[in-house]
C-alpha cells in the first residue's frame, strides 16, 4: 500500500488541495487575528462564492479564473458591507454577540440558498478539468496546480499587504490594542470592516480555484469551515504563516490518510491532529504563548 | 354525557360530508370521466437529480401517450393525471411525499429511482394501501417484506449480480481466463453496498479473487486516491456500481492516472448504458462492460421511443427512461382491466398481470411476491462510440471485445 509511486502521488494531490484550504484558513485567521470573534458564516460565504462562480460559467460564460478580478472584489464589499451595516451593528461591541450573528448569518444564507438554488449539487466542466501534468510518477490535475500556485500566490499578496501598507499596519495595530490604535487616529470601525472585507475576498479567490476541480451545493461551506478551524487552531490562532503550513500539512494528512484508511475514515487524521494538538500544544505550531 | 354528545357531533359532520361529497361527484363529473390520479415521485433535485429528472420524463412520456390514445378505455376514456412529487434524493423526504400524494388522493404512486429511496416510500405507501409500482430500486429487500402494494417489473440486484458473475465466468473463460483479481467500488448506500456484498459471495466462487472493495460517499468529487489504491491493487478487472456522476468521474480519473485493467466491467449504472456517457467522454467509455436494465435490442417500439427522446434537447434514452416507461405502461393496463381507479381493485390487477406488449427483454409479466420473475439484465459494451447488447446471444447485437486493449 504505500510503495513511493503510490505515495508520492497522493502526497503531492494533498499539497495541492492544502493550498486551497490555506488560503480558506487564512481569511478566517485573519478575521480572527483583528477582530477576534470566530466568523460562522465563514463556510456559508464561500458556497455563496462558489455559487458566484458556477453561475458567472453557466450564465455569462466566464471561465472561472477569469472570473477572480469580479469575485474578489464582489466578496471583498459584500464583507465590507456586512461587517459595516449588519456584524459591527447588531454586535453592539460584545464579542459573544458576534458570534452568534455570524451563526445567525450561516444559516440564513444556508436556507438562502437552498431556497434559490435548490439543494442539487453542481459542477463545471471546462476544456482543461481533465487534463494533467506528469511530475515524476505521478500524474497531477492541471486545475489542482493551478489551484496551489494560484491560492500561494494569494497569500503572498495578503502577507504582502499586511506587512507592507498602511492598511495593514492599521490592522496590525488594531489586531494588538484597538484602544491605542484609536487613539492615534485610525477609524477602527472601518479597519474591522477592512479586515471582515479582505477575509471573504480570500473566499472569492479560493472559490475560482476550487470550482473546476469541485463541486457546488449548499452544505458544501461546512466541510471547508471545519478543516479551516483545524488548520487555524494548528497554526495558531491569529498567525499567517501557520495558517499557511497548517493548511499545507492538513491538506497532506487528509490525502495520505485517505489512501491508508479509505475515503470515509480518511478525515479521522484531520481531527486527531486537531485534538492532540489542543492537548498538548494549545497555542498552536506558530502561536505566540498568552 | 359530553362522549355521546362527541360522538353525535362526530357522526353529524360525517354524514354531512358524505352527503355533500355524493352531491359534488355527480355535478363535477357529469361532462367527461374523471381522471385517475397517479402520483409521479422521483429525487428530481439533490444528488440524484440527473437520474430523477429523466425518470419523471419517461413516466409523463408515458403518461401523455396513453392520454392521446384516449385514456383507460374501460372507465369511458379516463385520462390519466401525473401528480408529481420530489423525493429530493432523501428517503424520509420520499415518504414525507408518499403523504402527501395520498393527500391529493392518488390511485397509484409510480417511483422512487433509488433503492434507498423506494424502500421508504413503499414502505409509507403500504400505509395507504396505495399500489406502488417500483421503476428502478434494485435492492430486493423491497419486495421481501410482505408488502402487499408493491410491484416491482424490473429485475433485482440479486439476480443482476448472479447473472453478472455468470456471464463474467463464461466471457473469461472463452477468453482462456485472463483475468483472475477482480476489485469493487461503489456507493455508500443501499444500491452500492448491497451489490457489492453480493458481488464479493458470488466472484469466489467461479475462482475470481476480489483483492479489495472500496466504498465512496455521495457526492465524491476527487477520485484521485481510490485510483492511486486501484494502481496499487493491479486488479485485472474493476467493477464499479454507482450512480452516474461518481461513476463518470471514476473512470475518467482511471483514464487520466493511466491505469487500465482488461476490463471495467459496470454492474448497474455504468457508461456502457449510458448514452451520455459515450457521447461526452467517448475515449473513457469504449471498451466499458455494463450488466444492467436494457431494452429488447429487436423490438422496433423501444428504437421508436428511442428516436422520440433523442429529439429533445439534452436528453438521453437511458434506463431511468425507458423503466419508468414501462413502469407507467404496466400500470396503466392493470387499471384498465380492474376499470376502477379504485386502489384495492389497482391492486388486485397488477396481481395478477399477464402484460407482454412491452419492449423489454422479459416475456410476459407475472408477479410472485411484487417481483417480476421474468424480468432480467443485459450485457452492454461500447464500442465505436455505441452501446451493443453483447450477451446473450438471442438479444446480441455484437461480439463482446475481451479482455479490452486500451
Amino acid at each position: 500500500m504505500l510503495e513511493l509511486s503510490v505515495l508520492f502521488p497522493s502526497i503531492l494531490n494533498g499539497l495541492t488541495t492544502g493550498a486551497v484550504y490555506a488560503l480558506i484558513a487564512l481569511g478566517l485567521t485573519l478575521v480572527y487575528g483583528v477582530l477576534h470573534i470566530i466568523n460562522f458564516a465563514h463556510g456559508a460565504a464561500l458556497m455563496i462564492a462558489l455559487y458566484g462562480v458556477y453561475y458567472l460559467h453557466e450564465r455569462a460564460g466566464i471561465d472561472p479564473y477569469l472570473s477572480l478580478p469580479i469575485m474578489v472584489p464582489a466578496m471583498f464589499a459584500g464583507g465590507y458591507l456586512l461587517y459595516r451595516f449588519v456584524i459591527g451593528k447588531a454586535g453592539h461591541g460584545k464579542d459573544e454577540n458576534i458570534l452568534l450573528v455570524t451563526l445567525g448569518i450561516s444559516i440564513f444564507l444556508e436556507n438562502l440558498a437552498l431556497a434559490l438554488w435548490k439543494s442539487d449539487t453542481r459542477s463545471i466542466e471546462t476544456s482543461y478539468t481533465f487534463s494533467t501534468v506528469a511530475i515524476g510518477p505521478a500524474m497531477i490535475a492541471v486545475p489542482k496546480l493551478v489551484a496551489c500556485a494560484g491560492a500561494l500566490a494569494a497569500a503572498a499578496i495578503l502577507l504582502g499587504v499586511v506587512h507592507g501598507t498602511d492598511l495593514g499596519r492599521a490592522i496590525r495595530a488594531c489586531a494588538r490594542e484597538r484602544q491605542g490604535a484609536r487613539l492615534v487616529g485610525i477609524d477602527v470601525a472601518h479597519v474591522f470592516a477592512m479586515s471582515f472585507g479582505i477575509g471573504l475576498a480570500c473566499l472569492g479567490a479560493a472559490a475560482c480555484f476550487l470550482l473546476p476541480a469541485y463541486y457546488v451545493n449548499p452544505q458544501v461551506g461546512n466541510g471547508f469551515v471545519l478543516i479551516a478551524f483545524t488548520i487555524v487552531v494548528l497554526g495558531g490562532m491569529g498567525s499567517f504563516a501557520g495558517a499557511l503550513v497548517g493548511g499545507l500539512l492538513i491538506g497532506v494528512v487528509e490525502s495520505v490518510c485517505g489512501l491508508w484508511l479509505g475515503e470515509s475514515l480518511g478525515q479521522i487524521g484531520i481531527f486527531v491532529i486537531f485534538i492532540a494538538v489542543l492537548l498538548f500544544r494549545p497555542q498552536g505550531l506558530f502561536g505566540a504563548k498568552t | 354525557m359530553s362522549n355521546y354528545n362527541n360522538l353525535k357531533r362526530r357522526q353529524f359532520l360525517i354524514n354531512t360530508a358524505a352527503f355533500a361529497a355524493s352531491a359534488a361527484v355527480p355535478l363535477g363529473a357529469r361532462g367527461q370521466p374523471a381522471g385517475v390520479k397517479v402520483g409521479i415521485l422521483h429525487p428530481v433535485s439533490g444528488f440524484l437529480a440527473y437520474s430523477g429528472n429523466l425518470s419523471r420524463m419517461g413516466a409523463q412520456l408515458a403518461i401523455d401517450d396513453i392520454n392521446a390514445a384516449g385514456g383507460i378505455a374501460s372507465l369511458g376514456g379516463a385520462k390519466l393525471q401525473a401528480v408529481l412529487g420530489d423525493a429530493q434524493s432523501k428517503p424520509e423526504i420520499g415518504a414525507a411525499e408518499v403523504e402527501r400524494l395520498n393527500g391529493e388522493g392518488v390511485s397509484a404512486i409510480v417511483g422512487a429511482y433509488a433503492s434507498a429511496i423506494c424502500f421508504a416510500t413503499t414502505q409509507a405507501a403500504a400505509k395507504y394501501n396505495i399500489p406502488h409500482v417500483v421503476d428502478v430500486g434494485v435492492a430486493d429487500q423491497i419486495v421481501q417484506r410482505g408488502l402487499k402494494n408493491v410491484f416491482r417489473f424490473s429485475p433485482g440486484y440479486k439476480l443482476i449480480a448472479e447473472t453478472a458473475v455468470n456471464w463474467l465466468h463464461l466471457l473469461n473463460t472463452l477468453a482462456r481466463r485472463p483475468a483472475s483479481r477482480v476489485m469493487i467500488i461503489h456507493e455508500e448506500s443501499l444500491f452500492g453496498t448491497g451489490t457489492a456484498t453480493l458481488l464479493s459471495t458470488e466472484l469466489p466462487q467461479l475462482g475470481f479473487k476480489v483483492v479489495d472493495v472500496i466504498k465512496h460517499a455521495n457526492p465524491t468529487r476527487d477520485f484521485n486516491n481510490i485510483v492511486l489504491r486501484i494502481k496499487a491493487a493491479n486488479p485485472d478487472i474493476v467493477i464499479p456500481a454507482n450512480y452516474y456522476n461518481e461513476y463518470a468521474l471514476l473512470v475518467r480519473t482511471m483514464k487520466q492516472q493511466n491505469v487500465a485493467p482488461k476490463a471495467i466491467y459496470s454492474v448497474l449504472g455504468g457508461a456502457a448504458s449510458s448514452y451520455k456517457f459515450v457521447k461526452e467522454y467517448a475515449d473513457a467509455a469504449n471498451g466499458v462492460l455494463d450488466v444492467n436494465h436494457w431494452f429488447n435490442p429487436k423490438d422496433k417500439r423501444a428504437w421508436a421511443l428511442k428516436a422520440r427522446v433523442d429529439a429533445m434537447k439534452d436528453q438521453f434514452f437511458t434506463y431511468e427512461v425507458f423503466l419508468n416507461y414501462q413502469a407507467v405502461e404496466l400500470l396503466a393496463d392493470a387499471i384498465e382491466r380492474a376499470r376502477s381507479p379504485k386502489r384495492e381493485d389497482i391492486m388486485q390487477a397488477l396481481g395478477e398481470s399477464t402484460w407482454s406488449k412491452h419492449f423489454m427483454p422479459y416475456g410476459p409479466t407475472r408477479f410472485v411476491d411484487g417481483q417480476n420473475q421474468g424480468a432480467q439484465p443485459l450485457m452492454m459494451q461500447v464500442l465505436k462510440n455505441d452501446i451493443r447488447v453483447v450477451f446473450p446471444n438471442t438479444y446480441s447485437e455484437a461480439e463482446p471485445v475481451y479482455p479490452w486493449k486500451a
